[in-house]
């Protein structure tokens, strides 16, 4: 299947997403759609898949004019689009979520189990993925509901299979997974559209990258032709050689001490120092531990055993509350769920942790309330049109500077920041770092967990390996490496 | 620094928000016009005073009811806890105690029924429809054993229980005094205190608020007393106008809250809401209770247009 998109436009409201793009793709491709957050390359998708209309602009299938009613027509017709969020039914079982609408049913309408089974086994035998149809969903990981959601695709014979940041939430061996039916579905020639931040899996994977920039292509090449330089200028627009900003190695006293941090299964005898003005980096493979050894001790889940000391002094932490109240603040890993209230505005999400530097015994200033939010606004430079817009309604970058704001705000003295610019787009990602860098010389002691060794080596002063929920080593600045990094995460000396 | 376009996107915001808000009012209005048209007695002032009045029951629930669905949660034990409060108070008046006394014992009765609720809920992990439930029939059992199943009369009760109910203040009848006083404090609770913004945050992302290091379970089990002592207050109402505390008294009460919180405007899902949209809501169904009666309409037509209007409130709501 050949597809051609020439010339689209959207606006949505006064906001034009999209200002004539050209977009190409042949049949057993594998097409790397880049770009930052509110590129327009989503809207660019939807509009294939007929989730939005175009303003104008014309879209040819196989060299015929085509417009999809809906997504459901598009997936009927060998167009399918695998969302970052998947929609799942968690409690129905993999052959269930398979065939949702479209079970297959005898005369009577009764529902023809074996045969699902039986077409979903090909499917499955095909792609090489060994699930069992009889899990509910919700016992699956991430990467193995990816899995049936691309097999589900193929139930429609998939010809063209769009996926959006596939890989966000997998662990190294599901990408591999993920990587080799990609290479098989380009065997049976299957059109891919691969969205992704991962510069590394674009090289990888993609045989052309289109980069997308303020609802225009910038460029279209061959994946061999390009290199990762060239695709972040075009990406932001400019030349970004201080990519990590120049980090000072000075270091104040201990603000929070952990000894012997235990909760069992997830960590066990977790003691380490964050120094004041210090960026502690946090490294592991996904699952080692690392996010619960945070929560542990902000005091969202429980721990076992174990102390914690700030400033020297012994303190109990049981609840957030407990910890906020000690001028600690938590970025979460997930954003969406935990970070954020989604439809409330700017403001709220900001003045959450802070009401008492606009209240006096319960009374809220709304004229103090909104210096203080605009105030912070400004300092972050969170790009809004006004503080009263939903924080959902914003790029992911600046959502996650309306989180950092609500620490700021909340005048935190410990950050702890899970993975600060997962789905963060390159522009945003830079002015997070320069933050972070801003606030630890100011005396902030911060801890940085991240995945992204790149980002670990270049902001960190200091990192902390996590394998298998123990501390499997500390490498300072001048020892780090990502060979190093590895080495420990997977249990090497 | 606001660009023109930004300017005027919020503008446009602004006034569909206006209209979102002024959607209630509009219906009232419409509808008291109506009931006006079809017969002029309804626009008297000695019936709008009865109306009010008899608005001022459920309007004291459903404030309570507001803060209880803007968490998330539901509580469904507001009429039990109106007639348990109620029997517990009137038992307290017979003892001889004093009635102002016998009040303020009344309202934190009922504060600490809707406290259980709150504790079984956050403490219990109990889901609020669920826990409510639950103690629904306990409480409404409670109050059966408590009275023996029969009415409490002839308590007598001073002056000041008498005139809780019945009395009159420059010409307007003291329930309604109440119910003006219970929305001001309950209108700058909510929006005008962190406590309210907690409500706020609490029913939009819990999970969120609590990592932002909000004393959720607190907040929400403060809520609960809050839907409970509002019941106890419209139960102390009812006894007082009644001289009787009735051992069925408040059943089904708690339907007619929630349809005048959700005509308001305020959402099941949580973390949206207004108390002034309640506050609208009880008297878009006091008026028509009150016009259909007037107008002569059968009360088993009256529970079909009541509702057929739940429905086109909440329909109208989604629109926007």
């Amino acid at each position: 299947m050949q597809v051609e998109m020439k010339g689209i436009t959207k606006a949505f409201g006064e906001n034009k997403v999209l200002r004539g793009v050209d977009f190409t793709l042949q049949s057993g491709e594998v097409h790397a759609l880049m770009g930052e957050n509110g590129a327009g390359k989503s809207t660019l998708m939807n509009i294939l898949t007929g989730l939005h209309k175009k303003d104008s602009g014309e879209v040819f299938i196989n060299n015929k004019e085509t417009v999809y009613a809906n997504p459901k027509e598009a997936e009927e017709h060998g167009v399918s689009f695998i969302h970052q969020e998947m929609i799942t039914w968690p409690d129905m079982t993999v052959l269930e979520n398979m065939f949702m609408g479209k079970e297959m049913k005898n005369k009577l309408g009764w529902v023809q189990t074996r045969d699902m089974e039986k077409k979903a086994e090909e499917v499955f035998k095909e792609l090489g993925i060994d699930i069992s149809f009889g899990r509910t969903m919700k016992t699956l990981s991430v990467g193995q509901q990816q899995l049936v959601e691309i097999a589900k695709t193929l139930l429609n014979d998939a010809e063209v299979i769009i996926m959006d940041e596939p890989t966000a939430a997998l662990t190294d061996r599901e990408i591999r997974t993920l990587f080799k039916i990609i290479r098989q579905l380009q065997e049976k020639n299957v059109a891919l559209v691969y969205i992704s931040h991962r510069m590394e899996e674009i090289f990888e994977i993609s045989d052309r990258v289109t980069v997308m920039r303020d609802g225009v292509s910038i460029s279209t090449k061959p994946t061999s032709e390009t290199n990762y330089d060239e695709i972040v200028k075009h990406m932001v627009g400019r030349d970004l050689e201080d990519y990590y900003p120049e980090m000072d190695n000075k270091q104040g006293e201990p603000v929070l001490e952990v000894k012997n941090l235990t909760h069992m299964p997830d960590y066990d005898n977790i003691s380490f120092t964050l120094h004041a003005g210090e960026i502690l980096g946090f490294s592991g493979l996904m699952g080692a531990g690392r996010t619960e050894i945070m929560r542990g001790i902000f005091g969202i889940d429980g721990i076992d055993s174990g102390e914690l000391y700030l400033d020297g002094e012994r303190i109990e932490i049981k609840t957030p509350t407990d910890a906020v109240k000690r001028g600690m603040g938590f970025l979460t890993e997930d954003r969406k769920s935990e970070g954020l209230i989604l439809d409330f505005s700017v403001r709220d999400n900001i003045s959450m942790t802070a009401f008492e530097e606009f209240s006096k015994n319960g009374w809220i200033n709304d004229k103090e309330e909104e210096e203080f939010v605009d105030l912070l606004i400004k300092r972050l430079t969170v790009k809004t049109a006004h503080m009263e817009l939903p924080v959902g309604t914003l790029s992911g970058g600046n959502q996650q500077k309306v989180v950092l704001a609500k620490w700021i705000g909340a005048g935190s003295r410990v950050l702890i920041l899970d993975e600060p610019t997962r789905g963060v787009d390159v522009g945003a990602k830079r002015e997070i770092y320069n933050l972070m860098k801003e606030l630890a010389e100011r005396g902030v002691g911060i801890i940085m967990v991240s995945s992204d060794l790149p980002e670990v080596i270049g902001v960190s002063n200091r990192v902390l390996v996590v394998h298998e929920g123990t501390l499997s080593g500390e490498l300072n600045r001048d020892e780090l490496s990502e060979e190093r990094i590895m080495t420990l995460a997977t249990g090497g000396k | 620094m606001e660009t023109k376009s930004a300017a005027i996107t919020r503008k446009k915001e602004k006034r569909s928000e206006l209209y979102r808000k002024l959607g209630p009012l509009i219906a009232l209005i419409v509808l008291i016009l109506i009931v006006t048209v079809l017969n002029v007695n309804f626009i008297r002032p000695n019936n709008l005073l009865n109306l009010l009045r008899q608005v001022s029951v459920n309007a004291l629930i459903a404030f309570g009811m507001t803060f209880v669905i803007i968490t998330g949660g539901i509580d469904l034990s507001v009429g039990s806890t109106l007639a348990l409060s109620s029997a517990l108070t009137a038992g307290i008046i017979a003892l001889g105690v004093p009635s102002v006394i016998a009040i303020a014992a009344g309202l934190l009765i009922g504060a600490f029924l809707g406290m259980i609720n709150g504790l079984l809920i956050t403490k219990g992990n109990v889901a609020p429809f669920i826990g409510t439930l639950a103690t629904m029939t306990i409480y409404r059992g409670l109050t059966l054993v408590y009275t023996e199943g029969n009415p409490i009369t002839g308590f007598g009760g001073g002056f000041a229980f008498q005139f809780f109910g019945r009395g009159y203040l420059f010409g307007i009848p003291f329930p309604v005094i109440i119910t003006t006083a219970a929305f001001m404090i309950l209108f700058i609770v909510l929006h005008k205190m962190t406590f309210g913004r907690k409500t706020f945050a609490i029913g939009g992302n819990e999970q969120a608020a609590y990592i932002a290091g909000i004393k959720s379970d607190r907040v929400k089990t403060m809520v609960y007393a809050i839907s409970g002592m509002m019941s106890a207050l419209a139960g102390l109402i009812l006894t007082s106008r009644l001289n009787s505390a009735q051992p069925t008294a408040g059943t089904a009460y708690e339907l007619d809250a929630i349809a005048a919180v959700v005509i308001g405007g305020t959402s099941l899902a949580g973390g949206k809401g207004r108390i002034v949209g309640t506050l609208i809501g009880a008297l878009i169904i006091g008026t028509l209770n009150n016009g259909l009666n007037l107008l002569g309409v059968s009360s088993f037509y009256q529970q079909v247009v009541r509702g057929v209007v739940i429905i086109i409130a909440v329909l109208l709501d989604r629109k926007k």
